[in-house]
């Protein structure tokens, strides 16, 4: 227990709230972009940490923690939350206070926790936020009353306006005797506990005055079209089409703009160095590789565009609701659509995200599946081959591209409901459980969410193409340049490397599905992270050009030398394509063993080796060897 | 009327939510009856009006219930927990 005399000079502020109820655009408008974005020791639950300072000059660490209906868990993130709140979770202090954020529109259900938190014994300010909306929508409420009632500071905050947020900071500064109690004994309610709760939360809200408008006549309307039986999967199927095509559409003039930015880039430094080893790793090595990978941002980008705005929006839970049966059908919950769709953008969150389904058999099928949505990693491969040998024509109303992208990505899902209808019949049987999902209400989304949204995952991919990648397309530049080629020897120097010898060795295993030695070595760091390989291509066919590589771009250039069996072949292969290994790294986290990583390879591996072996003899034999 | 369960019901019903049932056997609930707590904790409380709003073609299972001011969706299976007077 901490005792102090006079206010600290810092405090370690928590966040608690139900999902939905703003708790992170709360979290966001208090630290701005001054967070920390790291997991809980042990677990892979997202562990956002920011700090702001106070007018008075305290410094505040704020944890945004998950969110929770209640102190009694269904899923891990509940438990992560009750278990720091209570001060068991290891490596982590309990905090000094605790922000309990509440919708002010659905106190009803939002109350309940805050009873559970202040009953906890530990300090509470209670935060009423969007209470801009809910004034707007016609809520009333007395909140002079309401603190009475509860019996600790209630401010209004509006974590969607500049400034929203002051009552709040107003509010911790004033607190001069942080952490003072600690938390009681805590043991899981009884049912009759709960009922007794519940009526007491009703008590208040009639005792404070709490009115609720019945729902806008708009919002009831959009949800009729959202949710009927039949326009609503209409809607969802149109919605996911017109997000993959906009993937490729909007993406073109930024990659251009990024494509010729790297071209030139090449050519100055070029014209500057003088010819020799130098002037071959910074053209060939670091600008050709890292920049063939940069190009992609734009579409990965737009891909989590999408995805965050659905789910500021309030649309995913309810996409959710309308899979529920067909995902049963392969024996998944409609929860996993939520982890799944985040998988098409990077199978990483995705995974990480799968905390949310309850029952563990469920988690681990949808684990073992994530891989194979398409994500946005695999895009760049995608893209490649896509404009190297698809035709840009139209076929109706559609692109051929965009057609042939869509055809894979609906691969993809259709492998992963296979294996995921025989995992839930084989090695992951399992009992019962309940869906019980809050559809929340539609909210517009609010920018600076989505902004600091888009900035952590281009953080996170710069930082990739910066670190990881730009190391293994160094450690390729070199064997592809070392031993040198002999004097006067034919061919491109590269065929005479330590790259052109792993190249060929790996041929014999890969020439049945029609892939060359460059396809083959640029599989290798492809296990790194995906998107490698087609730096690695840009590195393999630069060098082995004759003349300067850099200006002739790598489309044409193996439009030029594979055939299309070849292309194709090698989509099929990364629609299966074995892991990368930060997917691996989290699967063996998150699931604590390497049994599941190491079955995920091996099946990943044996699925696009026989895809590709199908691809490819089928192209073959219908002649477009 | 007596309260009948929320499972049987149809699209475009309205009632009061009479009782949670605390019966983990006929829910298939190993976990002692996780999901008539966790109903509880959500609202579904006795007195409570609701409504079926939707329900997913074909089978008409799950169900997507407003409660209060909120939307849950649920499946008809935990639906039998809860009995309900419909008006």
């Amino acid at each position: 227990m901490k005792e102090h005399g006079h206010a600290p000079e810092s405090m370690r502020v928590a966040l608690v709230g139900v999902p939905n109820s703003g708790k992170t655009a709360l979290f966001n408008r208090l630290t701005g972009s001054r967070q920390k974005v790291a997991n809980y020791a042990g677990v892979t639950v997202e562990r956002k940490e920011g700090s702001f300072t106070g007018p008075s000059g305290r410094q505040y660490r704020v944890l945004d923690l998950p969110g929770a209906y209640s102190l009694t868990p269904t899923t891990l993130d509940e438990a992560i939350t009750r278990d720091f709140l209570l001060g068991r979770l290891a490596g982590e202090a309990a905090p000094e206070f605790v922000v309990c954020v509440v919708d002010a529109t659905n106190l009803r259900l939002n109350l309940r926790l805050a009873l559970e938190l202040r009953d906890l014994g530990v300090p509470i300010v209670v935060a009423l936020n969007m209470s801009d909306l809910a004034r707007d929508r016609g809520f009333r409420l007395d909140r002079d009353r309401l603190e009475r009632e509860l019996g600790v500071p209630v401010v209004e905050t509006v974590a969607v306006a500049s400034g929203g947020h002051e009552r709040l900071v107003a509010a911790l500064e004033a607190v001069t005797h942080p952490g003072a109690a600690p938390p009681r004994e805590w043991r899981d309610p009884s049912f009759a506990h709960i009922q007794h709760t519940q009526r007491d939360v009703r008590r208040i809200l009639e005792a404070v005055g709490y009115t609720e408008p019945a729902r806008a006549r708009a919002l009831r309307r959009l949800d009729a079209l959202v949710m009927h039986p039949l326009a609503g999967p209409a809607f969802l199927a149109l919605l996911l089409f017109f997000v993959f095509q906009a993937v490729f559409s909007w993406a073109t003039l930024p990659m251009s703009l990024i494509s010729s930015g790297v071209s030139w880039v090449g050519a100055e430094v070029q014209d500057l160095l003088p010819g020799g080893m130098l002037r071959s790793l910074l053209v060939d090595g670091v600008i050709a590789g890292a920049g063939s990978v940069v190009v992609f941002l734009p579409q990965i980008l737009i891909l989590f565009l999408f995805i965050l705005v659905l789910e500021d929006t309030g649309y995913l839970p309810r996409a959710a609701y309308l899979l529920d049966r067909l995902m049963g059908s392969v024996g998944l919950s409609g929860r996993a659509f939520i982890p799944l769709l985040s998988s098409f953008a990077c199978a990483v969150p995705g995974i990480m995200a799968t905390r949310t389904i309850p029952n563990v058999r469920d988690r681990l099928a949808t684990i073992m599946v994530a891989p194979l949505m398409t994500c946005s990693a695999r895009l760049p491969v995608y893209a490649l081959v896509i404009a190297a040998f698809i035709p840009n024509r139209p076929v109706g109303p559609f692109n051929l591209q965009g057609l042939v992208l869509f055809t894979l990505y609906v691969t993809g899902i259709v492998a992963a409901m296979a294996v995921a209808w025989g995992l839930k019949r084989t090695a992951l049987r399992s009992s019962y459980h309940p869906l019980l999902l809050e559809l929340p209400e539609y909210r517009w989304p609010n920018v600076q969410s989505l902004a600091i949204g888009l900035w952590e995952r281009a953080k996170v991919f710069v930082g990739r193409v910066g670190t990881i990648i730009l190391a293994l397309m160094i450690v390729l530049w070199f064997l592809s340049s070392y031993p040198a080629a002999p004097p006067g020897a034919p061919g491109p120097a590269i065929q005479y490397s330590y790259a052109g010898a792993i190249g060929r060795a790996l041929e014999h295993v890969f020439a049945p599905i029609g892939f060359n030695w460059q396809i083959s070595l640029a599989l290798v760091p492809g296990l790194a992270a995906r998107e490698v390989a087609v730096g690695a291509l840009g590195t393999v066919y630069s060098l082995s050009a004759t003349g300067d590589g850099v200006s002739a771009t790598l489309a044409p250039m193996i439009a030029g030398t594979w055939s299309l069996a070849t292309a194709l072949s090698l989509l099929a292969w990364y629609v299966f394509a074995p892991q990368c290994l930060s997917t691996l790294v989290v699967v063996r986290r998150e699931t604590n063993s390497w049994r599941y990583p190491l079955l995920m390879t091996a099946y990943l591996f044996a699925l696009a080796y026989a895809a590709a072996f199908l691809t490819y003899r089928v192209a073959l034999a219908l002649g477009a060897g | 009327m007596l309260p009948i369960s929320l499972a049987t019901l149809r699209k475009g019903t309205r009632g009061i939510v009479a009782e949670v049932t605390d019966d983990a056997q006929s829910l298939g609930d190993e976990s002692h009856s996780t999901i008539s707590r966790r109903l509880l904790e959500l609202g579904f409380v006795p007195g409570e009006p609701l409504e079926i709003v939707a329900a997913v073609w074909p089978g008409g299972d799950p169900i997507a219930v407003r409660l209060g001011n909120t939307t849950f969706a649920l499946r008809r299976r935990e639906a039998r927990a809860i009995l309900v007077t419909v008006d």
